[in-house]
């Protein structure tokens, strides 16, 4: 029986995927053929979802973007076979995108049926856990040291740190904590992982739970992803029937329980110690740190919280080994960085690559540039907290150092692009808006300074007392940078001052003003 | 609908469900959510009782969350997405066109209460910009016209 795929990812659904693979379940009824159809997780290739892909002993041959409207016109060309179509694009395996990555974090994403433990284990799936299950806690610990990998959600804090702290803690109780509150804008990386192979998150999560002598994982879930809480609640309920979770793993000895948990569209929750108090059953108030979550987090335990990207990093450290991962990279930045190219661009999808891709590779090679043809005039890395950058600065390598010295961060490794039709002043308002609207409300520069922030760049936009308005706006950015309790307000001055620093004609501030 | 018209043994079986565990208060609120559509504030220390918090505990997380809603919503809720990428794509445009075609603002139910709209600070389709989310179905690189099909889609099916 031929093998098709078609992505279940919601990104894929949202471009009718959905359609498209009832649409091959009829015609291939009404012709009285059998075909056994996959849901799998997305390549990741986002202009050509809906993608088709059909196995052949050719391998996989991809056809996209389909629609439901093709899928007659797909049997005729005998696309089963892999024939000839308008939307074939031949091997999945060549097409140069994909090609170019190296995909280890993604190694198994839009390959397997995201839900089917066997296709997972046939995948490499479960090696860590195996091999983690034959060492001492802090051999496990040491592996994920020697790999480098720092923390994906947006810190970059050595993640070895982190569980070495939370194993010298000694406590009857211990938790790992996954945040999958992906809340930043034009980041989607950790969905792609949870709907594309859920396993690889809970394998990472298990893992970590040996490592430091937790028995209990919740993975706070943002409510806005449902395609990803039923893929994960799905793998869950089948590690725990196969014994990959619960009270004696792989007849270990060990137990590892693991529950998902719904945030309530609070973008703030992405923080750790929001995301421990919402986790808590209480508001998403920040927390004073010190006390660290390593030493004092969950229900005032030692707590293990990562994100998504750096828990499901771990099962490929602990298969092959620190130093294999550490290999890729540059500098202090260690293994792969999965990079989410969006906004206004041709190529928009979900690229893989080690550190030390320039983002204009990124953006030209990979992108393909604008979606609208227009010149990129800024792209912002690293979500809403992140710095806007212009033109000149887009040979910048993807590397924590290297974005720190021009004043801009990786944070979750998110980017998007706008064209030359992009009015910064209005986007630097936006960002103090956003402050506005998520902070949580318990320090007073992010509370009160994001809302005095949009007044004061509205009078900005109007011209009214610009030049003692823009200092107005660089000094209360000062205070919210030196002064806020977590990073929302800690930040927001990143895309505002960076957009007014690069951008500072659609502030009203003349070239002449900018010379003198 | 009346305030009281809830189902108190309903809500106390959702209640009693999750009660038990570790940080319950989120889950109970999603359970009466998900069963509701709204969490009616005379409920509030029903919930109060069940978990020995003060009402004031639970009425601080439940107006701390955008998610959890205090009304009855329309029978579908429009989410739509404001944040940066769906911006670069145009989702100011579109902001603009489906507040003009369903006659509302943001946290507003349409007069007919088929329709609630809401603002929605991205849903990880970033790589499909702009995008919408209806209840759980989202949508990608919407435009106007398409916009206009899935509130007619919609209409239609409900009929």
């Amino acid at each position: 029986m031929t093998i098709v795929y078609v992505s279940r990812d919601s990104s894929a659904l949202s471009l009718g995927a959905e359609q498209v693979s009832a649409s091959i379940r009829a015609e291939a009824a009404k012709r009285n053929i059998s075909v056994d159809l996959i849901r799998n997780g997305s390549r990741g290739l986002y202009w050509l979802e809906p993608l088709v892909e059909v196995v052949t002993d050719r391998g996989r041959i991809a056809y996209g973007p389909v629609g439901a409207r093709d899928v007659p016109s797909l049997f005729e060309a005998d696309f089963l076979q892999g024939g000839r179509h308008p939307v074939c694009l031949g091997p999945t395996d060549d097409i140069a995108y994909l090609k170019n990555q190296e995909r280890l974090t993604f190694a198994r994403v839009g390959i397997t049926d995201p839900v089917s433990l066997d296709d997972y284990l046939a995948h490499e799936g479960y090696r860590g856990l195996r091999r983690a299950l034959e060492m001492s806690p802090s051999a496990i610990v040491d592996e994920v040291t020697a790999s480098g990998l720092r923390g994906r959600g947006g810190a970059a804090f050595p993640t070895g740190i982190k569980w070495r702290t939370v194993l010298n803690t000694a406590s009857d109780t211990k938790y790992i904590v996954c945040n999958a509150d992906e809340g930043d804008s034009g980041t989607f990386s950790d969905r792609m992982i949870m709907e594309g192979d859920p396993f690889v998150l809970i394998e990472g999560m298990t893992i970590a739970g040996l490592a430091v002598g937790a028995t209990q994982g919740y993975i706070y879930l943002r409510v806005e992803y449902p395609h990803a809480h039923r893929a994960l609640n799905q793998a869950i309920e089948a590690a725990y029937r196969s014994g990959y979770l619960g009270k004696d793993i792989l007849g270990s000895g060990k137990c590892f329980d693991l529950e998902v948990r719904l945030g309530a569209g609070a973008y703030v929750c992405g923080e750790e110690t929001s995301l421990l108090e919402s986790l808590e059953g209480k508001r998403g108030l920040v927390r004073f740190k010190p006390p660290l979550p390593a030493i004092k987090g969950l229900f005032g335990r030692p707590t293990v919280i990562n994100n998504v990207i750096s828990l499901a990093s771990v099962p490929i450290i602990l298969d092959k080994g620190g130093e294999y991962y550490r290999d890729f990279g540059m500098g202090r930045s260690r293994g792969t960085l999965p990079i989410q190219l969006a906004g206004n661009i041709k190529y928009p999808g979900l690229i893989e690559k080690a550190f030390g891709v320039t983002l204009r590779e990124i953006l030209y090679d990979y992108g393909g540039g604008s979606a609208t043809g227009r010149p990129i005039r800024a792209v912002q890395v690293g979500g809403p907290l992140g710095a806007y950058l212009p033109q000149s600065q887009f040979d910048t390598p993807l590397d924590y150092e290297a974005f720190s010295a021009i004043w801009a961060v990786l944070g979750h490794g998110g980017i998007v692009a706008f064209d030359d039709t992009v009015d910064m002043a209005r986007m630097a308002r936006y960002g103090m808006e956003f402050c506005a609207i998520e902070s949580c409300g318990k320090c007073t520069p992010c509370r009160i300074g994001s809302t005095r922030g949009v007044e004061v760049i509205d009078k900005i936009i109007q011209g009214v007392d610009r030049e003692s308005n823009l200092a107005l706006l660089r000094d209360l950015s000062d205070t919210m940078l030196n002064g806020s309790l977590c990073a929302l307000g800690g930040m927001t001055p990143y895309p505002v001052l960076s957009a007014l620093t690069h951008f500072p004609e659609d502030f009203g501030i003349s070239a002449a003003e900018r010379a003198a | 609908m009346a305030e009281h018209e809830w189902d108190r043994e309903r809500l106390l079986e959702i209640i009693r469900l999750n009660k038990d565990k570790p940080g319950a208060l989120l889950p109970i609120l999603h359970g009466i959510q998900d069963a509701l559509g709204y969490i009616p504030p005379n409920s509030v220390p029903l919930i109060a009782e069940e978990l020995n918090l003060s009402r004031a505990e639970v009425h601080g997380v439940i107006s701390f969350y955008h998610y959890f809603r205090d009304a009855p919503p329309g029978k579908r809720t429009i989410y739509l997405c404001r944040a940066e990428s769906c911006q670069a794509m145009g989702s100011e445009a579109l902001e603009t066109h489906a507040k003009r075609r369903l006659g509302i603002d943001y946290h507003e139910t349409t007069s007919d209460g088929a329709f609630s709209l809401e603002p929605v600070y991205c849903l990880g389709n970033c790589a499909c910009s702009p995008s919408i989310m209806v209840d759980k179905e989202v949508y990608g690189r919407v435009t106007a016209e398409a916009f206009d099909d899935i509130i007619e889609n919609i209409q239609v099916n409900a009929k």
